[in-house]
């Protein structure tokens, strides 16, 4: 890292999160002209943004290489009151909280009292969704059994393609007007809807170039002013690309990278979309530029380093935007979920790693920072050295980058119907979504407590947490006679609960399709111009709905523990086990020992518990995959929490599977905290069970200890085991290598990680099977790394 | 068949190449004084108090060490792993104790899994029939040899047997050029003694092919795991290995030629 990287990335980590009014000052100014309201609403859409770019503040940081910024200063975070508005409460909160805090100035906070608060309330998005939704879906929203995703922020979660790179503005202005003048008034009754759209992603695409040349008059201005000859040079040559891209189609290395953050601003900016946006595929959309440019001799590794450690830090810059209401306070959310793909393979089907996979590489290990994130799509075809390269930086122990298998996210795409090569230009976005990137808009709908119908189920359709019937009547627990009248009445109430989420997602789609039209975006994602329809109304080539299935290894220890204890064993009845879940455990000491230590694991590869993983998998697949959704697509599944297990917990109460009332269910499709006593291989085998290739991304987490990395043939097997996964289909599979604090937590709660292995001496143990001298000797080892 | 087992370990990883599973044998004809598995001596099914804890609150379970498996009981277990072992180069290996006190299981477990094409490992101290070790040869792909002390008196002083034996299956195995990894426990005082460390050195050095050894630092830790399971520790070396005491070791062996490596 050269000195001006180190000095751009100490003050983007150094920054301090703050709230800006300027985007909802300039959105209100925008909406109370008088004009506004005789503009079609894609237009009125595509005017306001329009109306913040040629307005905004910008801002250029000394030294810097790519330029733009998305709030007046470095996480200076926007608030997007068209969707969601933020109360004065919701502010302090925000200033106050202790982890991730946003500060509110003075300025600011007047901004919102006199100008922002008065003219958005009672006219946001998000109070037009809440008037919309039906009583029952509030009941089951209340009650815990789904998150809502578009309640606060827009649809996104789609990532830019091929032609993004390969296309200016003023090229694709050329293809709107293509679609403009096929549009047929005569025959076509959509066609007055698609020439508002169209002509408003015309004004998208004027908006962004006017960024760009504001941002080059001021580089201009800049350079004009400095005495440093070498920085006026620098000054100069980033002026004229902002005078040539985002308009034209970059041509060079720098051209393409500052092309691209052009665009990835106007996403943002235009609203507050799920996951930002993400360059993909980077290593292959950069690659032509870099071999053009190292051939010509007018770029070496060292300068693309260099210019690529800027582009990391511009992420870096801009945390996600923050929340309202409850879910300011709980949630700590700060990064905004741009994954970078590298590797996987090419359009032809070859494999994709190049030169420039290894130095992004290298640039991911020594940037060391949150945003963006990263992950490597490995294929059956990638080269063992690109995956002894990914296991050195795993071993640092950052969590990146996560491991993806290429071959799955092909065959889960082809599954729905994608092109051959459509899914293999894709890869996973966010945590661990598929989507064919350039090609889908492929919007996360929610989460979903599986475990909540489960307790449902137990309550014959009541909620304990609101105290109403949100669920149906599907039997007294006590009187059922096996598993299967057991699982057959949480399949019923499942898909209760589904057609709830569905019904009120289709409510949520429609809403946005007809109120909150993305122009800009739509220009950026293959088919809108061609359809002349919007993103946000399945505009785009492909339209998938997911909803995320949350606490798989919780749920099947739940229903394994039932069947054990309850069914085979009959050490006691259902009634029995009931009242000890009401009573929270108390004074059963005893048996909730034997729940927790004494009673089959999923995660184990003990078919015994793991068929209850493959069962409530199949029950949520046949309950949600293939329907159709309110703009023309479909709605699948993926199994994913990213943080919402804890909160999921918080709505349930004590579970068969030992777990006391509140506390956090197991993540993804990784078994309860502890409860994998077999080692990786046992986990993997289990975590394998269920058919990956049905849905859109599976989340795996493992731990594993740095002495699992020490010599090459120690990486040779680490890498083995991430293939045997992906040859089993495993879609997904991320590392965190352990420290001292995850060591300190197990002596505290030993029961949470019973999985935790250490290499002792000579062998691997149980941290927990240890004397605590001896787990003392291993912190220490651990800490000094 | 069936015999007497104390632990199978997934993704064991320094027991031989690749991606292992690994099955301990329980019973052990030797009593080395350092020995770090004493639940693995006994060749019957053990009693020991198990402590669970649930936050502060303790349990404590009567747990046994060791059940009786059959061989398809293991086979199923071993088959499990099978992608891992294809993918790695990996396979099963038979430790213990040592597993040839129960030479009939072993040999029809190995027997079996060569006729899935699954690699064998077993790592034993040798003390056995030569016959034994002979008919070993045929299902067995890598012998991972224990070798502690060359001094036949120091061996018997500290392991209860006498190495005689030992040494001549080595010979054996060596004659028969069979796939052999020494493996040389490193007790500080006992066997890092100079004139040792010069046996082996010169034992191998007699040896036509097995060149490859694995020199294994000892910690001072077993101490701990005879208390969990209720067993007097008599021996407490007064020091762990330094270091520079191991490199001096390991280059004894690479002086003479021979490939080292050095545990963890």
């Amino acid at each position: 890292m050269n000195q001006r990287i180190q000095q751009l990335r100490k003050q983007s980590t150094e920054a301090i999160n703050r709230i800006s009014a300027e985007r909802g000052k300039m959105v209100t100014e925008f909406y109370k002209m008088p004009d506004t309201a005789s503009y079609s609403i894609p237009m009125q859409r595509a005017k306001a943004f329009r109306h913040i770019m040629a307005n905004k503040t910008i801002y250029i940081n000394p030294g810097e290489l790519i330029v733009g910024e998305r709030g007046p200063a470095p996480k200076a975070t926007p608030t997007y009151p068209e969707i969601c508005l933020h109360s004065l409460e919701d502010l302090q909160i925000l200033d106050e909280r202790p982890k991730v805090s946003f500060k509110v100035d003075d300025k600011t906070r007047e901004a919102f009292e006199q100008v922002i608060i008065p003219f958005w309330k009672g006219k946001t998005q998000r109070e037009r969704i809440f008037d919309h939704l039906p009583q029952h879906w509030k009941d089951a929203f209340e009650a815990g059994v789904f998150t809502e995703f578009q309640e606060q922020r827009a649809p996104g979660h789609t990532v830019g393609g091929k032609k993004l790179f390969q296309m200016g503005m003023l090229d694709l202005k050329n293809e709107i007007r293509k679609s403009l003048d096929a549009l047929d008034f005569l025959y076509d009754p959509l066609a007055l809807g698609q020439k508002e759209e169209l002509e408003a992603m015309d004004t998208a695409a004027d908006a962004i170039m006017i960024f760009a040349q504001r941002h080059a008059d001021e580089l201009e201005k800049l350079a004009e002013q400095i005495e440093d000859q070498a920085r006026q040079e620098e000054l100069y040559e980033v002026a004229r690309i902002c005078r040539k891209v985002p308009a034209n189609a970059p041509e060079t290395f720098h051209e393409a990278l500052q092309h691209y953050w052009f665009i990835h601003l106007g996403v943002i900016t235009e609203l507050n979309p799920w996951d930002s946006f993400n360059p993909g595929r980077l290593d292959q959309h950069l690659y032509p530029f870099y071999q053009k440019q190292v051939e010509e001799g007018t770029l070496n590794a060292e300068k693309a380093k260099e210019l690529l450690q800027a582009f990391w830090i511009k992420f870096n810059n801009h945390p996600s935007p923050p929340k309202v209401g409850v879910t300011a306070q709980e949630s700590n959310t700060y990064t905004d979920f741009a994954l970078i793909n590298l590797g996987g393979v090419k359009e032809d089907g070859s494999d994709a790693v190049n030169e420039l996979t290894y130095l992004i590489l290298d640039v991911i290990e020594e940037m060391r920072i949150l945003q963006p994130s990263s992950m490597v799509q490995v294929s059956k075809k990638s080269p063992q050295q690109f995956l002894k390269r990914t296991a050195q930086i795993t071993k640092t122990g950052f969590g990146q980058p996560s491991y993806f298998n290429t071959d799955a996210i092909v065959q889960e795409l082809l599954r729905q119907g994608k092109s051959l090569e459509d899914a293999r230009n894709g890869g996973a976005s966010g945590c661990v979504e598929t989507g064919a990137f350039g090609n889908e808009s492929y919007i996360l709908t929610g989460y979903f407590n599986l475990n909540k119908v489960l307790e449902v189920t137990l309550h014959n359709g009541y909620d304990l947490r609101t105290q109403k019937m949100t669920g149906i009547r599907t039997g007294n627990p006590a009187d059922f006679r096996n598993m299967d009248e057991l699982l057959e009445a949480f399949r019923k109430q499942l898909r209760h609960f589904i057609d709830i989420k569905l019904e009120g997602n289709n409510i949520i789609e429609r809403l946005f399709a007809k109120y909150m039209p993305v122009p800009f975006l739509s220009l950026i994602i293959n088919d809108c111009i061609e359809n002349g329809k919007d993103y946000n109304n399945g505009g785009a080539r492909y339209n998938t709905s997911y909803v995320q299935g949350v606490g798989l290894g919780s749920i099947t220890d739940n229903l394994t523990a039932i069947r054990y204890h309850v069914f085979d064993g009959k050490t006691l009845s259902m009634h029995q086990m009931l009242d000890h879940l009401k009573a929270n455990f108390d004074d059963a000491g005893e048996l909730r020992h034997d729940l927790v230590y004494e009673t089959p694991k999923y995660g184990n590869d003990d078919d015994y518990a793991d068929r209850h993983a493959v069962a409530v998998f199949n029950a949520f697949y046949e309950a949600v995959n293939g329907r159709p959704t309110a703009r023309g697509g479909v709605f699948r599944i993926n199994m994913l929490p990213t943080t919402s297990h804890v909160y999921f917990g918080s709505v349930i109460g004590a579970m068969p599977d030992g777990r006391l009332a509140g506390e956090p269910l197991s993540e993804g499709i990784s078994p309860v905290q502890g409860a994998d006593r077999k080692g990786p291989t046992a986990v993997l085998r289990s975590a394998a069970k269920i058919d990956h290739l049905k849905t859109g991304g599976t989340l795996l987490n493992q731990k594993f200890s740095p002495s699992f990395f020490n010599t090459e043939e120690d990486i040779d097997k680490f890498i083995s085991l991430i293939r045997s996964y992906f040859r089993m289909d495993g879609h997904h599979i991320q590392f965190n290598v352990i420290d001292a604090d995850t060591l300190r937590d197990a002596q505290k709660h030993p029961e949470k990680h019973r999985d935790l292995i250490v290499r002792v001496a000579g062998y691997s143990d149980y941290f927990n099977d240890l004397g605590e001298a001896l787990q003392e000797e291993i912190i220490r080892r651990t800490e000094w790394g | 068949m069936q015999g007497v087992v104390f632990d199978i370990k997934h993704y064991a990883v320094h027991d031989g190449p690749g991606i292992r599973q690994t099955i301990f044998f329980k019973g052990c004809p030797m009593r080395c004084q350092w020995c770090h598995n004493p639940e693995s001596q006994s060749a019957e099914i053990e009693k020991y108090r198990q402590q669970n804890r649930l936050g502060v609150k303790v349990f404590m379970r009567d747990k046994k060490i060791g059940w009786i498996a059959t061989t398809e009981e293991l086979l199923k277990e071993i088959e499990k792993d099978v992608v891992f072992f294809e993918e790695s180069g990996g396979g099963v290996t038979f430790s213990g104790g040592e597993p040839l006190e129960q030479f009939d299981f072993v040999y029809d477990l190995a027997y079996k899994c060569k006729e899935r094409g699954i690699h064998t490992a077993i790592d034993t101290c040798g003390y056995a029939g030569t016959k034994q070790i002979d008919q070993l040869t045929k299902v067995i792909d890598l012998f991972l040899y224990d070798l502690k002390l060359i001094d036949n008196e120091e061996h018997y002083k500290y392991t209860g047997v006498e190495n005689d034996l030992i040494i001549s299956n080595l010979r054996f195995l060596d004659m028969l050029e069979q796939e052999v990894i020494i493996r040389f426990p490193l007790i500080p005082e006992i066997t890092t003694r100079p004139e040792n460390v010069k046996g082996m050195v010169e034992l191998m050095s007699s040896l036509k092919n097995i060149k490859k050894i694995d020199i294994l630092p000892y910690h001072n830790i077993a101490k701990e795991k005879y208390s969990r399971f209720g067993k007097p520790f008599s021996l407490d070396v007064g020091r762990n290995l330094l270091p520079v005491d191991v490199t001096h070791i390991r280059q004894q062996f690479l002086k003479a030629g021979l490939e080292v490596k050095t545990g963890t």
